[in-house]
């Protein structure tokens, strides 16, 4: 149960839509410009009805694609506004060589990404394929649990974007979380945006007495030193986000890092996973730990810039490593979290742990405790090494082949 | 109106020193509608093409006020976003001096890849003045067919071989496709008529609301010719009605010019090695028909004058 954790806050019943439209009245960019798809629709309905009543100031653009969206964003914070918009799934791929752009331009801008399936085939429920093909694009990815976590890290991600100077995506999962009713403290307006302050950006188009040229053509001898500016900042970002996490905490009361541990202090085994799947594994691994099983969950809320120092660490005298992503590269190789947990270890030397990989949960097929239980069963035979089940392979959960 | 003497001393807002082709169509629409904008505050944006990357080659850039490009698809949606961030700024107090929007992008970047982008910003009635610089190719990319390539003409998508005499199809009526959203202010000018283009832009820019100008642009390298014909080429266009110079003003129409006679289209395309090959006594029913759609279309043209002046 949620209890109010400052005399900020109230608590309140809301879906995962309902928490981003209420985080953005809260938050009143001067820009959102966004095209509705399922399951994310709600948020520009509920968004645009704030308008429509005069609640917000906002601008509220409706335009005729989600590459419109983007663009009508990117150009709305070059412009020197505060700016978001909000999507989904099919929305997020039309948005693709805009995404490049809003990180190139280095613009700070908020987007909430409700997580969907790819087609074909269409599909719309839950899985991470979107935002994962999006992982390199020079945005910072946050993950979100929970409601209380959607609202939580689009308030904090209005502060990080205008910090670190990159475009900021929260997402939620597709229905589990866009959809399904939680308790949440909702803190009062002007905490919010007292914490999130006024922006005030360096320079930007509208300052008509210093007009500039922004989107020029940048050849041999200049783009690679732009690419590694984005590249550092991606780096230096990790700080900014702790940081302001931390600030976050002292003004509202829940904690926040890069990664949530839980009952990793003397785990054995671990399993490492992102989004709301994330309390389905701490339900197992409660049951576990009642049978005094040494078992502990590794849940990445920042996904990029990938925490893979820290992570490499808490995971160093792991004996065996479930990673479950919720997405598949059909690479022929390994998903993306996997990929980057065994590069973060190796990278740091640590090459004990054996690590497994699974894929789960495609186009909103259902994980439960039963599941995670066999995982952890596996996860023990791979640590007596009884069984010597692939690890160079993908192992499909609750599949039918 | 206005004047040489008046033009004369106005500021350059685009400078020479860009890297556009001698005799670039491009860079006089560039040039003029700036011009025209005389002392407003403006802001530029672009569609990727020609246009953009020559003139801001980083950290260069051939633009005196604020520009900005950011794809190729999506200039209109970009404008509508800024625009709507100035009407915020307005609103709140915190940016008083007015500004004008000014969004220019190629044939392809206006009514192929960009015809989305543009159709949405023209309903929701945004306050820019589009101008698509027409030159009836993708050129930036080395003179590819665009659906504003007329019938006939030779691209390197839509080449002359044995069985293929160039482009097999018409055009689309990009003026028209802008007329049926119902804007304030729609119209057609080119290259040679500095009076009518930048008459046109200071119409355009002194309206509330969206506006959008079709300008024929010779492009020298896509259509062979020597750089110095540009303006002959772009009178031409006009002489022969290939390219009517008009305007669509809340609905009522008007013709700016009306040649009497019409020259036949055979001068417009002799002029040209896009058409060379239409010269060659086999291609002769070509060229015919090339004339025929001319005829209809002006005939069609001076009908809408009339009627869009009719009472109702």
């Amino acid at each position: 149960m949620i209890r109010p954790l400052s005399s900020k806050g109230k608590l309140v019943a809301k879906t995962g839509n309902e928490i981003a439209a209420e985080a953005m009245r809260q938050i009143e960019p001067d820009v959102v410009a966004a095209y509705p798809i399922t399951p994310a629709t709600e948020i520009v309905q509920i968004f645009s009805q704030f308008v429509a009543d005069g609640i917000v100031k906002s601008k509220y653009i409706a335009v005729e694609s989600e590459h419109s969206a983007m663009s009508a964003t990117i150009a709305a914070s070059a412009a020197g506004v505060r700016a978001m918009t909000g999507t989904s799934s099919q929305g997020l791929c039309f948005m693709w060589e805009m995404l490049y752009i809003a990180s190139g331009l280095r613009l700070p801008i908020v987007m909430v990404a409700v997580n969907r399936a790819i087609s074909a085939p269409i599909n719309i429920h839950c899985d991470h394929s979107d935002t994962m093909g999006a992982r390199d694009s020079g945005w910072i990815q946050i993950y979100s649990e929970s409601v209380q976590e959607v609202y939580d890290n689009i308030i904090q991600a209005v502060r990080i974007a205008e910090q670190t100077k990159l475009p900021v995506l929260v997402t939620m999962d597709g229905f589990i979380i866009s959809h399904c009713m939680e308790l949440v403290e909702v803190y009062n307006d002007d905490a919010v945006k007292s914490f999130i302050g006024e922006y005030t950006p360096e320079r930007y188009l509208l300052d008509i007495k210093n007009p500039y040229t922004l989107g020029s053509l940048d050849l041999q001898n200049y783009y690679f030193e732009h690419k590694y500016q984005i590249a550092k900042a991606m780096i230096d970002a990790q700080t900014t986000i702790v940081n302001i996490a931390n600030e976050f905490t002292k003004c509202f009361g829940r904690s926040y890092n890069l990664y949530e541990k839980y009952m990793m202090d003397d785990a054995d085994m671990a399993i490492v996973i992102i989004g709301s799947a994330a309390g389905t594994v701490k339900m197992a691994i409660n049951e576990l730990r009642s049978q005094n099983i040494k078992i502990g969950l590794i849940k990445i809320r920042v996904y990029r810039p990938f925490p893979k120092d820290n992570i490499a660490i808490d995971l160093a005298n792991i004996k065996s490593i479930a990673v479950l992503d919720r997405s598949d590269s059909c690479s022929g190789a390994f998903s993306p979290i996997y990929s980057d947990i065994v590069s973060s270890l190796y990278s740091e030397g640590i090459t004990t742990p054996k690590i497994i990989s699974y894929v789960y949960g495609l186009g909103g097929r259902e994980i439960t405790i039963e599941h995670i239980k066999n995982i952890y069963k596996t996860l023990n035979q791979i640590m007596l090494g009884k069984d010597q089940k692939d690890c160079s392979i993908v192992h499909y959960i609750n599949l039918r082949k | 109106m206005i004047n040489l003497q008046t033009l004369s001393t106005l500021q350059e807002r685009f400078t020479g020193g860009h890297r556009l082709c001698a005799g670039c169509g491009a860079a006089i629409v560039a040039r003029q509608v700036l011009l025209a904008a005389g002392k407003k505050h403006v802001i530029v944006i672009s569609a990727t093409g020609c246009l953009e990357v020559s003139t801001t080659i980083f950290p260069y850039s051939a633009w005196k006020d604020s520009f900005f490009h950011s794809a190729f698809s999506n200039a209109a949606a970009t404008c509508s976003g800024i625009e709507v961030a100035y009407k915020s700024l307005k609103e709140k107090g915190k940016l008083k001096e007015d500004i004008v929007f000014i969004t220019f992008g190629g044939d392809g970047g206006t009514a192929d890849i960009g015809l989305q982008a543009l159709s949405g910003a023209m309903e929701r009635g945004h306050k820019m003045l589009y101008i698509c610089y027409n030159n009836e190719a993708y050129m930036n990319t080395g003179v590819q067919r665009s659906g504003m390539t007329p019938l006939g003409a030779r691209t390197t998508t839509a080449p002359v071989g044995r069985i293929q005499q160039g482009k097999t199809e018409s055009k689309k009526d990009l003026t028209q496709i802008m007329i049926a959203h119902n804007i304030p202010y729609v119209a057609q000018t080119y290259i040679g008529n500095w009076h009518d283009l930048i008459t046109k832009v200071q119409k355009a820019l002194s309206i509330y609301g969206p506006s959008f100008i079709n300008i024929l642009t010779p492009c020298r390298l896509g259509w062979g010719y020597p750089p110095e014909e540009t303006i002959n080429i772009g009178k031409l266009a006009v002489e022969t009605c290939v390219w009517p110079a008009y305007e669509v003003e809340n609905g009522i129409y008007k013709i700016n010019i009306k040649p009497n006679p019409p020259k036949p289209i055979i001068e417009f395309l002799k002029c040209q090695d896009r058409f060379k090959h239409l010269l060659k006594p086999e291609n002769s029913h070509i060229i015919d028909k090339i004339q025929q759609d001319i005829d209809h279309k002006w005939c069609i043209l001076q009908k809408q004058e009339w009627l869009s002046s009719y009472p109702c």
